[in-house]
């Protein structure tokens, strides 16, 4: 498992520095937490990562190699992949479709394959639909492979969409709020997804405001505010660092009352 | 059935207030007239014709979600029967046509070839575009030129035609690519203007507005076995009955091609375009690339169409490729149903036949036209024969409603 490394990123939109000098490391085999206030920047970084925003400074690397100057599908295929915060499937496609569209980077045969349906065409289909079986089969989708996405239920979408990214077999994952809208029991059954996702040699970034859900699976956690990095460590030493309860409660003083999204 | 009846109560209002002004009004010198018959008459007839349409939907929905559980299989295996029904009746019909219907079907085949190609842009990477017979220009005039200068075969030139097409889809499409909704079409429908005006002003080599006449149609060799040799006789395919199957067989290749298209890595990455441009990229499928294939792609089929257009009517000028044609097409697909192949097939028989069915109505062709169009949009926005995601994904829906409300 590579190493993904953030260096000094900062990125302005007008006069709003909405991430600036931030720096962590995603280590191997590691979940890591980011967490922060709304408006923190979380998703931000998420974006930043995978390429969708160009920062104006700083570096992120990864396995060796400068990310932030590849395009977004360029990054997936060096095995960075996401999800959404709101969820973002082809939702006109069915379950499986979904799954195959994120073999695309993983897979070659072109245009030309496809209209004389060559033999390295169809295998490739063939392995291709075997693979996403095996991704549907892990995440307990393989029923309902040929439904169309958008009809089903809300905890499944969040399922598929974690489906779709496992496809482009990559080797670090980024998870936007995976929780957001599940039951206790849910978000139980989607902590024991995670820890398997790792167990399968992917280490995992994850921006969640349910806090049960950060410290009971985080090896370690970071903490944002107003786009900048104001704690890092175990999740023990995050719950009781001062500053971190400041963010999230707001202890007076300096206008820091107006923060009050909390766990 | 109470909304539709609602809904054939507003097209009935609509077409009223369209009509009256037009059947209705008769004036003379310093006379004005007013004919309620007319009205009355042709309201009659549409009144009648909707009730028929709202009363057939009411008996399919009548039917229970039994229905839709089955609807895989009695959907699946018909296909196959249904695709052997529509050959042989492809084959056999036009021994049995006169001229008049050989020329309409080949106009029906050309059209079939052109939607379905226009599919790959619009039904499946979701580009609206609004300058798509451009490229069928590019092919007729490829064809053309290479024949009237070069002496280029049909056949040859075939090939030729689809790579230049291809080319064109590349450069117009190129800088479309980061374009999105509104800006891409309008700036489509600029190309495709930009492309005919080249052609009507450069007459140094497109001969401009007077075309380019001489063309020969596509020929074939036949043996002929006598006195222990064979020899080949040159044969040009002028005649409608022989063109029919020129242009038969273009359509297949286009229908297998999009169907094998549409099942395909790629397919699936223009669907997701279509779905969620962002989503797409994020998960790893290269946009950009991926939406200039769709281009080319769209392209090569046109260009199929239109090397066959030139060689079957033997001359080309700019006049054929008007931003209309475009519009046309563009009505195929929506009409037939985005994505759908056996859609847009049925779509394109309609667009070319109404008008000719309609013929009888004169002045009101147009019209009546019009009015079944938007009738059809209104009753069945998901097109002629939706295609089988996107009806599953509308209908799904509906019955979670039906469901709920039950």
């Amino acid at each position: 498992m590579p190493e993904l490394n953030l260096t000094d990123i900062g990125i302005r939109f007008g006069g709003l520095r909405a991430v600036d000098g931030l720096s962590f490391a995603l280590e191997p085999g590691e979940i890591l937490g980011l967490i922060g206030p709304n408006g923190a920047g979380k998703t931000t970084v998420f974006n930043l990562i995978t390429g969708v925003y160009r920062p104006h400074g700083g570096a992120i690397t990864y396995d060796g190699r400068a990310l932030h100057r590849l395009l977004p599908h360029q990054i997936v295929a060096a095995g960075v992949v996401r999800t959404f915060q709101n969820i973002r499937l082809f939702k006109a496609m069915t379950v499986l479709e979904n799954v195959l569209a994120g073999r695309h980077c993983r897979t070659r045969v072109g245009v030309v394959g496809a209209l004389l349906r060559t033999a390295a065409q169809r295998r490739e289909e063939r392995e291709s639909a075997e693979r996403a079986g095996e991704v549907l089969s892990f995440l307990g989708l393989y029923h309902k492979r040929d439904e169309i996405a958008g009809n089903l239920p809300y905890g499944l979408q969040r399922r598929l969409e974690i489906a779709r990214a496992l496809a482009t077999e990559p080797r670090t994952l980024l998870l936007d709020e995976p929780a957001a809208g599940m039951n206790p029991q849910e978000s139980r059954e989607l902590m024991d997804l995670i820890r398997s996702i790792l167990d399968r040699g992917i280490n995992v970034l994850l921006v969640e405001h349910d806090m049960k859900v950060v410290m009971g699976l985080c090896h370690r956690v970071v903490v944002l505010e107003s786009g900048r990095k104001i704690a890092e460590g175990e999740p023990a030493e995050i719950q009781r660092h001062p500053e971190v309860i400041r963010a999230y409660l707001g202890t007076g003083g300096r206008g820091a009352r107006t923060q009050v999204a909390g766990p | 059935m109470a909304t539709d009846l609602i809904r054939l109560g507003v097209v009935l209002a609509w077409g009223f207030v369209l009509l009256v002004p037009m059947l209705g009004a008769r004036l003379g010198f310093d006379t004005f007239a007013f004919e309620w018959t007319r009205i009355w008459k042709v309201m009659g007839v549409l009144a009648v014709g909707g009730l028929l349409v709202v009363a057939q939907r009411a008996v399919s929905a009548r039917r229970p979600d039994r229905a839709h559980a089955q609807h895989r299989s009695r959907v699946h295996v018909p296909a196959a029967w249904g695709w052997a029904a529509l050959g042989v009746v492809a084959v056999v019909f036009p021994w049995f046509a006169d001229n008049y219907a050989r020329d309409v079907a080949i106009n029906v085949l050309v059209y079939v070839t052109l939607g379905l190609g226009l599919n790959v842009v619009v039904g499946l990477a979701g580009l609206l575009d609004l300058g798509y017979i451009a490229f069928y220009a590019v092919g007729a005039y490829t064809y053309a030129l290479l024949n009237t200068h070069f002496q280029i075969p049909f056949w040859l030139a075939l090939p030729i035609g689809c790579v230049v097409s291809a080319g064109a889809g590349a450069v117009i499409g190129y800088p479309t690519l980061k374009m999105r909704g509104d800006y891409l079409a309008i700036v489509t429908l600029g190309f495709g203007e930009i492309i005919r005006l080249v052609l009507n002003n450069w007459d140094a080599v497109t001969e401009g507005p007077n075309g380019i006449l001489g063309i020969k149609a596509p020929g074939i060799y036949y043996p002929v076995f006598g006195e222990g040799a064979v020899t080949f006789v040159h044969f040009y395919l002028k005649s409608l009955l022989w063109l029919y199957f020129v242009a038969l067989a273009i359509a297949v290749v286009t229908v297998v091609g999009v169907h094998r298209l549409d099942r395909s890595r790629v397919g699936r990455a223009w669907i997701s375009i279509r779905e969620d441009e962002t989503a797409a990229e994020l998960t790893g499928i290269p946009t950009l690339k991926v939406k200039l294939l769709a281009y080319m792609l769209g392209a090569v089929f046109a260009g199929l169409a239109g090397a066959f257009f030139a060689a079957k009517v033997r001359y080309v000028n700019p006049s054929s490729f008007v931003f209309i044609e475009s519009a046309l097409v563009l009505c195929i697909v929506v009409l037939g149903g985005m994505g759908s192949i056996p859609g847009i097939i049925l779509g394109a028989a309609a667009i070319i036949v109404l008008p000719e069915v309609f013929r009888g109505l004169e002045l009101y062709r147009m019209l009546a036209f019009g009015g079944a169009m938007t009738v059809m949009m209104v009753f069945r926005p998901e097109g002629l024969i939706p295609a089988g995601r996107r009806k599953r994904e509308l209908r799904g829906e509906a019955a979670a409603e039906g469901d709920a409300g039950a």
